[in-house]
């Protein structure tokens, strides 16, 4: 499935369309976000004292993820996003 | 040249810089005005947003904070990067396909009422003029400490600038001048840092010289060295963690619900052509954001060690120059309380409260004489940790182009910052309030003349603010941040994921959450600031952290009021489904 609605297509068809479309976007919403809380709050905050056990070039790895680790992951978590979407977008037509 | 005409030099050419691109970029119309015609390219405003946000608190204020915080340090590097992968997948793209001009514009039109709007405009006002006080004493203090003038003049000097190329040019002139203040900031930072890194690790970068061994032969890494001698000192060690998990985990929650909330950074995403644009664009301004803020803990961390070596167990009469210039500052002093002339540097405060001084009288190895009352541990230094980055330069002995450079970049920080506020004040004033509430039938010409205006009034008020500041400034930061995320994230975040909230569940949604936020952050911090520690703190969380509260006040009350009111009309409905799916921008334009 690609490119724009046929013009007989109706309004119910694009209407379903937008509703996968939407679905689309939030599943891949939710993984992300999964990752996001993870490396910030999960291994930064939470596994910190955990996670400090173990080194990781020079840093102990909890504090690595809070002070540096997890803003590089953030940085990935966004363009994987826009990547996707524009992806998604296309498949459903409704590119911009 | 001396290191003074060198900061003439750098500063006044920065200055020339902004002028002449507030001249090039005048503009004609409230959208030029409001979101630069709405063509800016996603790198493009990726850099100015990076500007925009990198305030002279995270310029200046930042690495100092870490230094002294150590791990606790990370609520602020964590906290002020996360927010903008919320911005990035729950925002930006939605509210560039809303395609208006302001943030109360949304609120006002998904929530079919301009009650919600007015609602709006009262926290952008609020959290906005929050802001704006701090970076125009943070310009005050910049122009006293390095171009040598009263720190008054230095407001009104960075009130003039800020004047011309807001007023002239609007949300066009300000993307430019930000644009370059990126490159002057950036540059300011990462410069002195490499220098600092190279001398302290060896290693040029100084993302992994944080995690490298020192360069003095010891073998010890610089995190293991600092531990070690904190610890040695009385303080807690720099890895670990002194507050509780829950306020961490509470305060990072803030700070990141909280940037995804304001509103000088969302309208910023209103400035890109297309909604798939405001994805990639909040990327690059992440990009942006992180090379200062994955550098900023680093240069904590060096300008911790520096500082200890540098002072502790030093007679006065050894210290380097530049601290007893930040000691005619003020920002620095000495109780010699053992008499032995040699500053003992440990955990505690020396004295009780900021350092005051007996007018310019010395004590017996020439330092300021200190009239606190003494404090009963052994330290005897006081350091604001303001002077972390300014002073590092000059502590680590660097050249003075370099010193020139980070005051061109603080005040590039704080001007680019404080421009961008003041526009999301005055476009509030002149569009929301006037254009949409009260006064309707006004033209576009009126219209832009009101927004230049309501600029005009609003940099008075701050330029005001930073000549007095109020001296709750500092503690207030953790307003701007909790009440955005208490009220303007929550209720844009419903009114784009739901389609059925209507308007009484968000404005009662905002209120709450404004209302239980405010007033916690005001008991706290000013009715009974001795109250304010762990014990009665609800569920342990501090009043920095508590907007992670009263977002989940917000919704709850929101969804509780709407089970028992009017649906949505279909045509709110209509408009979410369309801002939902990217394609056809413009046409939300039509109603």
């Amino acid at each position: 499935m690609s490119g724009q609605p046929d013009q007989t297509e109706n309004a119910e068809t694009a209407r379903d369309r937008a509703k996968a479309y939407w679905r689309a976007n939030l599943k891949l919403l939710g993984k992300l976000l999964a990752v996001w809380f993870v490396v910030s709050f999960g291994f930064g905050i939470l596994l910190q004292p955990f996670l400090d056990q173990f080194q990781f070039f020079g840093f102990k790895l909890g504090f690595w993820f809070a002070q540096q680790g997890a803003i590089y992951v953030f940085i990935a978590l966004i363009f994987i996003y826009s990547h996707r979407m524009k992806k998604i977008d296309r498949e459903f037509g409704v590119e911009d | 040249m001396d290191t003074q005409t060198l900061i003439y030099l750098f500063v006044g050419a920065s200055f020339a810089l902004y002028i002449g691109i507030a001249i090039w970029s005048r503009v004609g119309s409230t959208k030029e005005f409001y979101i630069a015609g709405g063509g800016i390219h996603p790198v493009v405003n990726g850099m100015a947003t990076a500007a925009d946000w990198m305030s002279a608190a995270s310029f200046i204020s930042m690495a100092g904070l870490i230094a002294f915080l150590g791990y606790d340090g990370s609520v602020y590097l964590m906290g002020w990067t996360g927010g903008y992968v919320l911005l990035a997948l729950l925002l930006a793209p939605y509210l560039r396909k809303f395609g208006k001009f302001t943030v109360p514009d949304f609120i006002g039109e998904r929530y079919y009422s301009d009650l919600a709007r007015l609602v709006a405009v009262v926290c952008l006002i609020f959290i906005s003029f929050t802001y704006v006080a701090g970076q125009m004493r943070g310009v005050g203090i910049v122009f006293s400490r390095f171009l040598e003038v009263d720190i008054d003049m230095g407001v009104m000097i960075g009130m003039t600038i800020v004047f011309f190329y807001a007023v002239l040019g609007g949300m066009k002139g300000i993307t430019y001048t930000q644009v370059a203040q990126y490159c002057v900031l950036i540059f300011a930072y990462t410069v002195p840092a490499i220098f600092i890194s190279m001398l302290i690790t060896g290693n040029p970068v100084p993302q992994l010289g944080l995690g490298s061994e020192l360069a003095d032969g010891s073998g010890m890494h610089v995190l293991e060295k600092l531990d070690a001698v904190l610890v040695d000192l009385g303080f807690n060690a720099y890895t670990e963690r002194t507050k509780s998990m829950v306020d961490i985990f509470a305060i990072t929650a803030a700070l990141m619900l909280g940037t995804a909330g304001l509103p000088h950074v969302i309208v910023r995403f209103f400035t890109v052509p297309k909604a798939s644009d405001a994805r990639r664009s909040a990327g690059w301004a992440l990009v942006f954001i992180a090379i200062l803020y994955t550098t900023a803990p680093a240069v904590g961390a060096f300008a911790r060690i520096n500082f200890i070596n540098s002072v502790n167990d030093t007679p006065y009469s050894e210290v380097a120059e530049v601290y007893k210039n930040y000691e005619d500052l003020g920002l620095v002093a000495w109780k010699d309380k053992n008499g032995d002339g040699v500053i003992q540097y440990s955990a505690g405060a020396p004295f009780l409260g900021r350092p005051e001084f007996d007018g310019e009288t010395r004590g017996a190895s020439g330092e300021r004489t200190v009239t606190n009352a003494s404090t009963d541990n052994a330290n005897e230094a006081y350091v604001d940790l303001d002077i972390m980055v300014l002073a590092n330069p000059e502590i680590a002995g660097l050249p003075g182009w370099v010193v020139a450079l980070v005051a061109a970049g603080s005040l590039a920080a704080a001007l680019s910052t404080a421009a961008g506020l003041l526009l999301v004040i005055s476009s509030s004033i002149s569009h929301d309030v006037m254009k949409k509430t009260f006064m309707p039938h006004i033209s576009d010409a009126q219209e832009l003349r009101a927004a230049r205006l309501a600029a005009i009034v609003a940099i008075l008020i701050a330029g005001y603010f930073g000549v007095n500041p109020p001296d709750f400034v500092a503690s207030v930061v953790a307003f701007a941040f909790g009440l955005a995320a208490a009220s303007l994230f929550p209720a844009i975040i419903m009114g784009i994921f739901t389609k059925t909230m209507n308007k009484e569940g968000a404005i009662v949604g905002m209120l709450a959450g404004l209302l239980f936020t405010f007033s916690y952050i005001v008991f706290f911090k000013f009715v009974s600031p001795e109250l304010n520690v762990a014990e009665n703190w609800l569920f342990g969380i501090s009043p920095e952290g508590i907007g992670f509260v009263g977002m989940f006040i917000n919704i709850g009350s929101a969804f509780l009021v709407k089970r028992f009111t009017a649906d949505t009309p279909q045509d709110v409905q209509d408009l979410v489904e369309n801002i939902r799916v990217p394609s056809g921008a413009g046409a939300a334009h039509d109603h």
